[in-house]
């Protein structure tokens, strides 16, 4: 039978009960590669529910830093009877199934092209422990000691990450540490040369750091200023706005006074949400929500009167499922064109894409300063892929020198040496124009903000002219955010390419893998990773200057596809949709697939390796 | 909308507060609002309380929904920074804006449709918060700019214009607002104009949620008889349990009290709010008794006005959040932002 050997390039997958404890287990095993300096990409996959549903942690070992779902499964570790058979069946060929043998099971619970490790691990922990709930919570320790026994893993490692979880909780620390050797040791004296993926040392990490998007969005929004969170809770957002919280509690309390420079309000819904921020950007503080689709469609009408009415507002939304509840704990790309169009009447609104926690962090202080200077709603489009996973990444980065953005905001010194104010005004030619915070000046600057239309000095008028003047202006403002927003990254192939590929957010681990993948199949593709919109220039130039253009995404309905051809003017027919939408992150495998299909379809002979295209 | 423009000129004896202002420098724009509508009279009290407050118009945020209530903010307070908002959601749109900066003073208008229906969630959760503002609800009963539907404060058997009798129950606003935690709860009636300056005045002292309910016959659409929101109805039957005089500071109180008893109110801010009593049984310090008298006049059949519930003891939002005394619209990158070595520090705790 074929056995899968491989060093530092697997895909563990475990297989658990929700709310039995395995989550911290399964954590310290993900982080004891990267201290070994192997990267590793963990990803949980969990039901909507606290306890008692099937859940699944798949860990993704790669020395080369792929940090995309790799797709397949060389180790299951299958601690889920509900789940046996769909936990069995995913195996790799070739691959191995770890389980808990202490109650044996019948012959045709197995499959034969696999290699099955049983370990009684019920059986150990009930002979050690006397508690129940201690039984359950070191079996899943255990477990992680026999892992770290067949493949390697150094124990001084594990003893570390243990220590740093339980500093000053001596009393967890040390029967952590006996669980951990009961099954290193057990695992080296039954299970020598079961398995054949092992851990080697090496420095592939260097000086990434491990974080989720959310926690790393949460920190953008702290050192981007922004003083006011209003959130109603939503997986896969809501611990963005715990994670503001706790990053506020140590960072933004005034040591002398012990006042908290921050407001953070649960509010009792989305509408509330999104009127706490508006309220909140009109009168000069920065201000942010966290939501996910469903919170979208309920702030829209807001969105509407913040875009109407020119009024700064962050919205992050870490996409989920949809439509209508969805699938609310898995990751797509389904609201881009919820969120550029967002409510009724002509509106058009900026949007970034981060694909990583380190961009998380930097776009959210971006977004901040987008949504000053342009006076207007601006989404930060993550994903619960990149939101509530641990990803490595580029440590985040911050310049003293960077000083906040406010935009166009007329003082009253300005007011009083007698320039004019209009609040609909477009002086500069940019469309964006003038705004006064409120109680500014005793005689000057005060208007009256309103959601309905209204002439350029903020009167309100029904009239066509006024009208037509506001939405150009707004038009206007809304190519000056081309100039603005983060421009789109090309990944040139290593050969001549005549085909492009155009992907964003969450994506990119999986297509970097892919692109490697194809070019060794002698494909050549080059890729821009397109960042925000408004779509600048060499988005187009770069559609037109290939024969077809693939564009990946995580939706069924090419979202943005229908955004590149509705708003940069691009022909449908140069573009070809590569599309994944079943709530699982999107795989190296699966683009690569796909792309070597169209190519082959397009009956375009692949190139050798060695040869130009 | 408004095309008259009121004269810039004003007759030099008009008399002045001590910032020198006149009524004149309190006003807006011309009402666009039907004649005799009880809302322009709401505007007037709240001019002539702003007046007496001496307060700088400017650092006013006026802040509304949507409906005929919602426009008036514009027709007073024209060197004020004003918002229309959403309908219903006024509330939130006041809460984020009081967060932003604390130095203003927060006045929200709103409706009978704007707050008991649509937005009876906001008016619920504004509430609870104890965000310190004064909301003005201007209550008739009708959706007048829809031209005359019901509103959710129409009393059970009242008539519409048109005829149609309402079979849905009434909801309370100032029982609600007590329910949830207002700390300032009063009535009104926009033909009372002497008592109606002087809850504004106080509410506008008061460090917490105020609200009055302003009942605010409407003109065109429920002024009719059968209607229980018309001039006449409420005259009939407005019961006021107190009278109130507010003093902006401790000092100078000399009007003599010779019947009846008084009740003394301290504010956070220095200033008193002094009742006289006009229901020996009435005691507005007291939750629970408030409660129980507007439902047993309500019973009744009787509209009961006047300063119904004062917590002496309030506390707004920013207590509540702990906020830095400085507005956060004036906070600056070295206030805000923790700086390159200490992510430093956070990169090195997450490899």
């Amino acid at each position: 039978m074929k056995r899968i050997e491989a060093v530092n390039d697997f895909v563990v997958k475990f297989a658990n009960v929700n709310g039995s404890g395995s989550a911290s287990a399964n954590e310290l095993f993900a982080k004891s590669f990267l201290r070994m300096g192997i990267p590793v990409s963990p990803r949980n996959i969990f039901p909507s529910n606290i306890q008692g549903l099937p859940t699944w942690y798949e860990v993704r070992v790669t020395e080369s830093g792929y940090l995309g779902r790799r797709g397949g499964c060389d180790l299951m570790v299958a601690m889920n009877p509900q789940t046996w058979a769909q936990d069995v069946k995913e195996i790799d060929p070739g691959g191995y199934l770890f389980y808990d043998n202490t109650k044996p099971l019948p012959q045709s619970k197995f499959r034969d092209d696999i290699h099955v490790i049983g370990m009684p691990l019920t059986e150990i922990a009930n002979a050690n422990y006397a508690d129940a709930r201690e039984r359950q919570l070191f079996k899943n320790i255990i477990y992680v000691g026999a892992l770290a026994g067949m493949m390697g893993i150094e124990p001084e490692v594990i003893a570390e990450l243990v220590g740093e979880q339980y500093k000053g909780k001596e009393k967890l620390l040390k029967p952590n540490l006996n669980a951990f050797h009961m099954g290193l040791n057990w695992a080296k004296e039954h299970l020598k040369d079961a398995l054949g993926l092992k851990v080697r040392r090496a420095d592939s990490v260097g000086d990434k750091i491990f974080i989720e998007g959310n926690a790393a969005a949460a920190l953008g929004c702290v050192y981007g200023g922004a003083t006011v969170c209003a959130w109603y809770p939503i997986t896969p957002s809501s611990s963005l706005a715990e994670a503001f919280q706790r990053y506020c509690s140590k960072l933004r309390v005034d040591p002398v006074t012990g006042k908290n420079k921050f407001a953070i309000v649960q509010a009792e819904d989305e509408l509330a949400s999104i009127g706490i921020v508006t309220g909140a950007g009109w009168n000069g503080a920065r201000a942010f929500t966290a939501t996910s689709g469903p919170g979208i469609s309920l702030m829209t009408e807001f969105i509407g009167l913040a875009y109407f009415a020119e009024i700064p507002v962050t919205l992050i939304d870490v996409q989920r499922g949809g439509p209508s509840t969805g699938m609310p704990t898995r990751t797509q790309q389904s609201d881009i064109l919820a969120c550029a169009y967002a409510s009724h009447g002509d509106t058009k609104h900026v949007l970034l894409f981060p694909e990583d926690p380190h961009e998380c962090f930097e776009f959210a202080a971006t977004c901040l300063d987008l949504a000053d200077r342009l006076q207007t709603p601006v989404f930060l489009m993550t994903d619960l892929d990149i939101g509530m996973n641990q990803r490595l990444c580029s440590p985040l980065v911050w310049d003293d020198e960077r000083r906040y953005d406010r935009g166009k905001v007329m003082s009253a010194e300005m007011l009083e040496e007698g320039k004019e104010f209009g609040r609909y005004l477009d002086v500069d030619g940019d469309g964006i124009p003038y705004r006064t915070y409120p109680g500014t000046h005793p005689t000057k600057g005060a208007y009256f903000t309103r959601g309905t239309s209204k002439n350029p000095y903020a009167i309100y008028s029904e009239a066509g002219a006024d009208y037509v003047y506001n939405m150009q202006r707004l038009l206007e403002k809304h190519e000056t955010a081309k100039t603005l927003v983060p421009k789109p990254q090309l990944i040139p192939a290593k050969q001549p390419a005549r085909f492009g590929a155009i992907f964003y957010g969450s994506t990119s681990p999986a297509m970097h893998e892919a692109l490697d993948a194809l070019a060794w199949q002698g494909i050549f593709v080059n890729a821009l990773r397109v960042r925000a919109f408004p779509f600048q220039d060499e988005i187009n130039d770069f559609v037109h200057s290939h024969t077809k253009v693939f564009v990946i995404e995580q939706n069924r309905d090419a979202q943005l596809k229908t955004l590149l051809v509705n708003e940069a003017g691009i022909n449908p027919a140069s573009l070809i949709s590569i599309l994944h939408y079943d709530g699982t992150p999107i795989t190296a495998r699966f683009i690569t697939k796909e792309i070597a299909e169209i190519v082959s379809a397009l009956n375009i002979r692949p190139i050798k390796r060695d040869k130009a295209a | 909308m408004t095309y008259i423009l009121k004269p810039r000129l004003h007759h030099p004896t008009l008399p002045k507060n001590k910032l020198g202002f006149t009524r004149r420098d309190y006003e807006g724009k011309v009402s666009t609002l039907c004649a005799g509508c009880g809302h322009d009279s709401i505007s007037a009290a709240l001019i002539e309380a702003m007046w007496e407050l001496a307060i700088e118009p400017h650092r006013v945020a006026k802040l509304s929904g949507i409906g005929c209530s919602s426009k008036t903010p514009d027709y007073f307070l024209g060197n004020s920074h004003g918002f229309n908002t959403v309908h219903g959601r006024m509330p939130s749109v006041l809460t984020g804006a009081n967060l932003a900066n604390r130095d203003l003073i927060y006045l929200g208008v709103s409706g009978d449709g704007d707050s008991a229906s649509i937005g009876i969630g906001q008016f619920a959760h504004v509430m609870r918060r104890g965000v310190n503002m004064t909301y003005i609800l201007e209550n008739n009963g009708v959706y007048g700019l829809t031209k005359g539907q019901f509103s959710a404060t129409a009393d059970r058997g009242s008539k519409a214009k048109k005829g149609a009798v309402n079979q849905d129950s009434a909801i309370d606003t100032v029982s609600l607002a007590l329910i949830m935690g207002a700390t300032y709860v009063a009535r009104s009636f926009s033909g009372d104009k002497k008592q109606l300056t002087p809850l504004i005045k106080a509410a506008i002292a008061h460090e917490g949620a105020a609200f009055i309910d302003v009942i605010s016959p409407c003109v065109a659409f429920n002024n009719h008889p059968g209607s229980t929101k018309s001039y006449d109805y409420v005259r009939e039957h407005n019961e006021a349990v107190n009278r109130l005089d507010f003093w902006p500071s401790r000092e100078a109180i000399t009007v003599d009290y010779s019947e009846g008893g008084v009740i003394e109110v301290p504010q956070h801010d220095g200033s008193i709010v002094r009742l006289r009593k006009l229901d020996s049984d009435y005691d507005p310090t007291d939750r629970i008794n408030a409660i129980t008298h507007i439902a047993q006049a309500s019973a009744k059949g009787e509209v009961l006005t006047g300063l119904l519930y004062v917590a002496p003891d309030a506390e707004d939002l920013h207590a509540h959040l702990n906020t830095y005394e400085m507005a956060f619209n004036k906070l600056e990158e070295k206030d805000l932002c923790p700086g390159a070595g200490m992510l430093e520090k956070i990169n090195a705790g997450l490899r």
